[in-house]
């Protein structure tokens, strides 16, 4: 057995999704204590999908993405420290406490941004997609969303202008098989994202979503073909989250046989079996990642905690750039 | 000074941009080859070609966040909605997105949009194409509200828009692309915030913009032959709005009416009486007015449009009720 990818990259793109897990699993236990203010959404399960994705770009490709979030920044090169900080309302967050888990902003990293409007990013990433074609850059636009966006209007408008214009972007659906309670079967007559798209005159491909060397070739062959010149992908990820759909869902419409189902499928066991079979990874290995990854997500919660508060003399500033030419 | 059409002062404020700065490019509706319904952008595409000057199907919601997030990333669109009435279908991509990035993203971003739309009745469309709609994005805050009322300022503020780092919302008035005014030749912009006096007055302010100007114009000349003098201000600004200059009228005149062609309730001139009356209050010498469309949608029937419409006999009679204390 053996794979085209550098070992250190696969096990450091391993480690990202066990920072994910855990950063996603203990942020969850912190809502659940009522210890972070407003609301989250998680993407445990989802891990594959994120760095699996974010692995086909270089680092100045631009990535959009939406309320499920947490896991793309931090694939794309975010620090958990300073995400964390911005789930508890601090200075120190990436938007100094004002856009909480869902509108999340990183342009040193190529982290144009997120929304909680479900598919409205998808029309800015098309924008941006745009931009690229037009000055001539190389980079590629990466946009995430979930199934649950592409019932919306403006998500099938962006992905005709990308196809008819040849954008250099891909449109990454993360298909959890639920927009919040809504099973995908009954709010599509055709379930299939992949599917229903294809007829919109580009690239389609349905994926494992839960297998990272899938998810990453998929997503490579996309970004080629993007930066090439040869126009969008829509790449179809099936997934699942393990979690509810923010941190008040008790899942109540879906059965504890499907969830194991899918639990059986966790991306991390699929990774590490992998990367095992590869004799990249053993046990001392995995345990050392573990604490690896415990202690950053530990440094994340205790940078959180200490920061402060934002002065609430800036409550009213950078609303506009206001350079007004006259 | 040689005279323009308002129309061709605005096609002339694009041209210039577009050769000033190649990052300006045009989106919407049917505006290159067809040069738009209303001939703005004609003849530009053969100058700019197709890819500055870009044609999109009819999905204004996309569209407009394509616009976003070109915007976001190094171009400066002008898009046009064929309709201010089709702008309703943007709304999410110009409240939840173009207006709050900047804040809620903590000033790492700009939107560096304009987005133009004629306005406004008058032409006997019927109530899909005569809409003054302004009051929704005077209400949000982060969108700058542009209503030009001459050939020369529609040059000025769309070269100001075009230039400023916020997103604009740029109302332009149906009515008025087929007048005539004296434009300056090159280049030079008209500052945004700032008020203009149209004609000088003591006994009452009537405070207007885009095609009301006009009609409040007409109201004053006929105001004069009954002795009672009216100044009339042009606010030109909507957001910001000029405060200083409104302020400055009232003092001086002690009676206020605003006009506005949009509908009376929660409108941009139930607004600026507010802030009359917060700020200069004291300086009232009777209650201030205003005068806006009936609360009905614009009927297409002209004899009902006129009646649904303010125009400067409403505004004459109200201003001298003000001023004879009727």
């Amino acid at each position: 057995m053996n794979t085209p990818y550098p070992p250190e990259e696969l096990l450091s793109h391993y480690r990202l999704m066990l920072l994910i897990r855990r950063f996603e699993t203990v942020l969850s236990d912190l809502f659940g204590e009522g210890l972070v203010p407003g609301t989250a959404h998680f993407c445990i399960g989802q891990e594959a999908c994120a760095v699996g994705a974010t692995a086909s770009l270089q680092a100045d490709d631009l990535v959009t993405s939406n309320h499920r979030g947490h896991g793309h920044l931090i694939a794309k090169g975010g620090e958990p420290a300073r995400l964390m900080a911005e789930l508890f309302g601090k200075s120190t967050g990436y938007c100094g406490g004002r856009s909480g888990s869902q509108h999340l902003c990183e342009l040193k990293i190529g982290f144009l941004g997120s929304n909680g409007i479900t598919g409205g990013m998808v029309a800015v990433g098309t924008g941006a997609a745009l931009s690229q074609k037009l000055l001539g850059t190389n980079r590629v636009v990466l946009s995430f969303f979930g199934d649950g966006a592409t019932g919306q209007g403006v998500l099938q408008e962006a992905l005709n202008m990308a196809a008819t214009w040849r954008l250099p972007i891909v449109f990454f659906c993360e298909n959890n098989g639920y927009a919040m309670s809504m099973p995908v079967e009954r709010a599509f007559a055709e379930p299939s994202v992949a599917r229903r798209f294809a007829g919109f005159g580009l690239s389609t491909e349905m994926v494992d979503g839960m297998d990272y060397f899938a998810v990453r070739e998929a997503a490579e062959r996309a970004v080629a073909r993007a930066r090439q010149g040869e126009g969008p992908t829509l790449v179809e990820a099936l997934t699942y989250r393990f979690c509810g759909h923010s941190k008040s869902d008790d899942c109540s419409y879906r059965t504890r046989e499907e969830e194991q189902r899918w639990i059986e499928r966790d991306p991390l066991h699929l990774m590490r079996r992998r990367l095992s079979e590869l004799g990249l990874l053993d046990v001392a290995g995995e345990e050392d990642f573990q604490r690896q990854v415990e202690a950053e997500v530990q440094a994340a919660l205790a940078y959180a905690r200490s920061s402060s508060d934002p002065d609430p003399a800036t409550a009213t500033s950078n609303l506009f750039a206001g350079t007004y030419p006259d | 000074m040689r005279e323009l059409y308002y129309s061709h002062a605005i096609r002339e404020a694009l041209e210039e941009e577009m050769e000033r700065d190649e990052c300006v490019i045009l989106l919407g509706e049917d505006l290159a080859e067809y040069g738009g319904a209303f001939k703005i952008t004609a003849d530009i595409v053969g100058r700019f070609g197709p890819e500055r000057v870009r044609n999109t199907p009819i999905s204004e919601a996309g569209f407009v966040g394509v616009a976003v997030g070109a915007a976001l990333t190094g171009l400066r669109p002008v898009v046009e909605i064929m309709f201010m009435d089709f702008i309703t279908l943007a709304m999410d991509q110009l409240i939840n997105h173009a207006a709050k990035f900047r804040y809620m993203y903590n000033g790492k971003v700009k939107v560096p949009l304009v987005v133009r739309t004629p306005a406004g009745a008058g032409r006997a469309y019927g109530p899909t194409h005569s809409q003054s709609l302004e009051r929704h994005f005077v209400a949000t805050p982060g969108l700058v509200v542009l209503a030009p009322a001459t050939a020369e300022d529609a040059k000025g503020m769309l070269k100001a828009a075009i230039r400023c780092d916020d997103p604009v919302v740029f109302v332009e008035s149906k009515v008025l692309y087929g007048r005539r005014g004296p434009v300056p030749e090159g280049d030079y912009v008209t500052p945004i915030g700032r008020a203009r006096v149209a004609r000088e007055g003591k006994d009452v302010s009537i405070l207007a913009y885009s095609r009301m100007v006009e009609e409040a114009l007409r109201a004053a000349d006929a105001l004069a032959k009954h002795g009672i003098s009216a100044e009339v201000v042009d606010l030109r600004s909507l957001a910001p709005l000029d405060l200083g200059a409104i302020a400055e009228s009232v003092s001086k005149t002690g009676r206020v009416v605003v006009v506005e062609e949009g509908n009376t309730t929660g409108g941009v001139a139930a607004e600026i009486l507010a802030r009359i009356i917060e700020e200069c209050f004291y300086d009232l010498q009777a209650p201030p007015r205003r005068v806006a469309a009936a609360d009905v949608p614009v009927p297409a029937s002209p004899t009902l449009e006129r009646t649904v419409v303010p125009d400067a006999s409403v505004i004459g009679r109200a201003a001298a009720a003000l001023v004879l204390g009727d």
